[in-house]
C-alpha cells in the first residue's frame, strides 16, 4: 500500500512538472497576492467592480468581450451589481438590433439580455484600426495565454524603453513580458487614468491588477461556485473512502489481515 | 461459464432464467473466483470502467448542448462554461476525465507489463485491451479537435497530415479525411460523429475484454495458476468489489482536486483562442499522453519512418506476448526482468517529457536514445532475457508460502520490497 501511493505520488508529480514546463519562456512575472487563488478563494467584489471600471473605460475601446453579457454583471459570484446598476450599464450602450417591420436595422439602448456591444463591426475592421494587429478579445484571454493572471497583470506593466540595440518599428512597442518583447500595442495605464468612484487610488499597479481580477472572472465567472463544491465534494470523498476502508478492513478480517 | 449450475430460488427467476440466463450471469460475476492475492494496481480494471461511464455520460450532456460547427464550436463551448447549469462541471469532468482515463490506463498496462498479465493463456484479453488503448487514443484525439480552438485545430491538422506520408495514396487519403483541402467544418462534422460513436466501441470491447478475462481468471501479483474456487480465491463480492470501492474512491479524490482546483493545468492555454487557420501556435503539442507517441515520432528524420516507428511501438505491445519467452510470469520472481522493467518506465516518461520539449538539439538526441532503447527492450531484451535470466523459484499456490514450510517464505513476505528495488 505505502509502495503503491509512493509511486502513484511520483507519477503525478512527473506529470504536473510537464505541465508547468509548458510556459516555455522562463520570466519571471510579478507578483501579486490574487484573492482568488486556492482552494477558499473568492473575487475581491470592490476590484471586480473597479476592474471592470477599467475595462470599460481603458481597454473596450479595442478589445470586445464577446461571451459576456451586461445580465452577467449582476450574477452571484461576479463583481454583484445591482440589477439597476447593470441595466444603467447596459443603456449607456447602443446596441443594433432588427430588422423591425420596416425592414430596417436601428440602434436602441442596451437591454441586461445584450451581449457586451463590440468595439469593432468585425475582426477586419478591427485589424485596420489598430495597425494589422487584432486585439484579441478579452473574455477567456487570462486563460488563453501561458502565464494566466501574472502574466496580463505583468504585461500592463512591462513597457519600457528599448534595451540599446533593439530598433522598433513605427506602431511597435517595447515590453520585457510580452514573447519576443515586441508588442503592438501601446502602454495604457497611467497614474490616476481612471478616477475610481470608491476612492482608491488609481495608480498603475492597482489598476492592473483590478481588471486582471476583473479579466479572471470573465474567464472563469462560475470559480466560486466551483470552489465550494470542490471543497464539499473532497470532504465527502475523504469521509466516504475513510468509511469503506474500515469497512473493507473488517470483510477481509475473515480472511486476512492485511488488505 | 461458472462450475456450479445456478437454480434461481423463486419460481418467476428461473422462469425468467431458463428463458434468458441473466441471473446466472449476475451469479457468475457475484461469485466469481478472484486470487484474495491482488493488490491495488489490480484495482484500475474497475477505475477504467467508472472512468468509461463517466465519459459517456458527461459527453451525451455535452453533446446536448455543444455545436458542431466551425462557426460556432468555440463559441458553443464558452455557452456551456457560462449559461448551462453546472456545464463548466460537465465539461471540466470530460476533459479531465481523459487524462484521468489515460492516468488510470497506464498504470494498468504496467501493472500488466510487470506481473506478465499478458503471457498464455491471457494473449487475447491483452490484444483486446491494446485495441481499447487505441480507440482510446483516436477518441481523446477527437474530443481534442472539438472545441475547435487552436491547438485543436493545428493538432488536427498535424495529425492528419501524417496520413499524406502513406506513398502514391497519402495525399488523396488526406483529402478525404478532411474532407476538403484542409481541416475545416467537414472535418470537424466527422470528427465529432466518429468522437461520439469510438466510445461505445470501446464499451463493447471492454465487454470481450472482461469476458476473455472470466475464462482463465485474473493473474495475481506472484503470477502462477491457481485452482478455482480455493483456499487461494475468494468471491467477487464482496471481498473484491469494497476493495475496487476503497481504491476508486482514492482516484475519485484525485480526479475531483484536478476537477474543482486546476481544471485547466492538463490543457494548453492555446486552446482557449479560437481556432485560425492563419496563425500557427509557436508549439504545437499533442495532449501529454500521447507525447511519448510524439516523442517517437519526431525522432526519426524521415515523415513515412516516423509515423511507422510511432505505430510500430503500439503494435509491438501486441506481439509482446511472443516476445517475451520466459515462462515466469510475474517480475517478483524475475531479478534482471525487474530491473529492465524500471528502465523501461524511467524510458517512457523520458519519451513523454522530451516530446513536450522542441525537437532540436540535446532534446532530439535524448529523444533518439529513448526511442531506440523502446524497441531494443521489447525486440531484444525480453526475448533474451526469458533465456538467460536466472529465476527465484516460484511458490506452488497463494497460501502456501504464507502457511509456511516453504521454502519461498521470505521471498513471499518481502514481495513489496522485492517490487521497489
Amino acid at each position: 500500500m505505502k509502495n503503491f501511493i509512493r509511486i502513484i505520488f511520483l507519477i503525478l508529480s512527473f506529470i504536473g512538472h510537464q505541465f508547468n514546463s509548458y510556459a516555455a519562456e522562463k520570466v519571471e512575472y510579478l507578483k501579486t497576492d490574487w484573492s482568488f487563488k486556492g482552494p477558499f478563494g473568492k473575487f475581491d467584489r470592490a476590484a471586480l467592480q473597479r476592474g471592470y471600471q477599467v475595462y470599460n473605460e481603458v481597454c473596450s475601446s479595442c478589445h470586445s468581450m464577446k461571451y459576456l453579457s451586461y445580465r452577467n454583471l449582476t450574477q452571484t459570484g461576479g463583481p454583484e451589481f445591482s440589477e439597476a446598476q447593470a441595466k444603467a450599464i447596459a443603456a449607456s450602450f447602443e446596441v443594433k438590433d432588427g430588422p423591425n417591420a420596416d425592414g430596417e436595422m436601428f440602434l436602441r439602448p442596451g437591454r441586461l439580455s445584450d451581449k457586451f456591444v463590440m468595439p469593432y463591426e468585425n475582426e477586419k475592421a478591427a485589424q485596420a484600426a489598430n495597425g494589422g494587429a487584432y486585439p484579441p478579445d478579452m473574455t477567456v484571454l487570462v486563460k488563453a495565454r501561458g502565464g494566466g493572471v501574472d502574466y496580463i497583470y505583468s504585461l500592463l506593466q512591462g513597457y519600457e524603453d528599448p534595451p540599446t540595440g533593439v530598433s522598433l518599428d513605427d506602431g511597435v512597442y517595447y515590453n520585457k513580458f510580452m514573447y519576443g518583447n515586441k508588442i503592438k500595442m501601446s502602454n495604457q495605464l497611467s497614474d490616476g487614468l481612471v478616477e475610481y468612484s470608491d476612492g482608491t487610488n488609481a495608480t498603475v499597479e492597482q489598476m492592473a491588477k483590478d481588471v486582471t481580477t476583473f479579466l479572471m472572472w470573465t474567464a472563469e465567472p462560475h470559480l466560486e461556485t466551483r470552489h465550494r463544491m470542490g471543497f464539499k465534494a473532497i470532504v465527502y470523498l475523504i469521509i466516504l473512502t475513510i468509511l469503506v476502508y474500515f469497512s473493507m478492513k473488517k470483510i477481509w478480517s475473515r480472511i486476512e489481515t492485511e488488505v | 461459464m461458472s462450475e456450479h449450475e445456478y437454480i434461481p430460488k423463486s419460481k418467476v427467476g428461473k422462469w425468467f432464467n431458463d428463458r434468458l440466463p441473466l441471473l446466472t450471469l449476475a451469479n457468475h460475476l457475484t461469485d466469481y473466483p478472484t486470487p484474495k492475492n491482488l493488490n491495488y494496481w489490480w484495482t484500475f480494471g474497475g477505475i477504467l470502467t467508472f472512468c468509461l461511464i463517466t465519459q459517456i455520460v458527461t459527453g451525451l450532456v455535452l453533446a446536448m448542448h455543444y455545436i458542431a460547427h466551425a462557426d460556432m464550436a468555440f463559441e458553443s463551448v464558452e455557452h456551456i462554461m457560462r449559461d448551462v447549469n453546472y456545464g463548466w462541471l460537465i465539461r471540466y469532468i470530460h476533459a479531465n476525465g481523459a487524462s484521468m482515463f489515460f492516468l488510470a490506463v497506464y498504470i494498468h498496462i504496467f501493472r500488466s507489463l510487470f506481473y506478465g498479465s499478458y503471457k498464455s493463456p491471457r494473449e487475447i484479453i491483452w490484444i483486446i485491451g491494446i485495441i481499447i488503448y487505441l480507440l482510446m487514443m483516436a477518441a481523446a484525439f477527437l474530443g481534442y479537435v472539438l472545441p475547435w480552438g487552436q491547438m485543436s485545430f493545428w493538432g488536427a491538422t498535424v495529425i492528419t497530415n501524417l496520413f499524406s506520408a502513406i506513398p502514391l495514396v497519402g495525399e488523396g487519403i488526406v483529402t478525404w479525411l478532411w474532407g476538403g483541402y484542409s481541416v475545416d467544418n467537414p472535418t470537424l462534422t466527422r470528427f465529432f460523429t466518429l468522437h461520439y460513436l469510438i466510445p461505445f466501441l470501446i464499451l463493447g470491447l471492454v465487454v470481450l475484454h472482461i469476458w476473455a478475462l472470466h475464462v482463465p481468471g485474473n493473474n495475481n501479483p506472484i503470477g502462477i495458476d491457481i485452482k478455482k474456487p480455493s483456499k487461494d480465491t475468494v468471491p467477487f463480492h464482496p471481498y473484491i468489489v469494497i476493495k475496487d470501492g476503497f481504491a476508486l474512491l482514492m482516484f475519485m479524490i484525485v480526479f475531483a482536486f484536478f476537477v474543482f482546483y486546476t481544471p485547466n493545468i492538463l490543457g494548453h492555454a492555446d486552446n482557449y483562442i479560437e481556432a485560425n487557420p492563419l496563425v500557427t501556435p509557436a508549439h504545437i503539442v499533442p495532449e501529454w499522453y500521447l507525447l511519448p507517441f510524439y516523442a517517437i515520432l519526431r525522432s526519426v528524420p524521415d515523415k513515412l519512418l516516423g509515423v511507422i516507428a510511432m505505430l510500430s511501438a503500439i503494435f509491438i505491445l501486441a506481439a509482446l506476448p511472443w516476445l517475451d519467452t520466459s515462462k515466469i510470469r510475474s517480475a517478483v520472481f524475475r531479478p534482471l526482468f525487474r530491473q529492465f522493467y524500471w528502465i523501461l518506465v524511467a524510458d517512457v516518461l523520458i519519451l513523454g517529457y522530451v516530446g513536450a520539449m522542441p525537437a532540436e538539439g540535446l532534446y532530439l538526441l535524448i529523444a533518439r536514445i529513448a526511442t531506440a532503447y523502446y524497441f531494443i527492450h521489447f525486440l531484444v531484451i525480453l526475448p533474451v532475457l526469458g533465456f538467460k535470466e536466472r529465476t527465484i523459484p516460484v511458490p506452488l499456490s497463494i497460501t502456501e508460502p504464507i502457511l509456511g514450510g516453504s521454502p519461498n517464505l521470505a521471498t513471499a513476505k518481502n514481495k513489496d520490497s522485492l517490487i521497489n528495488q
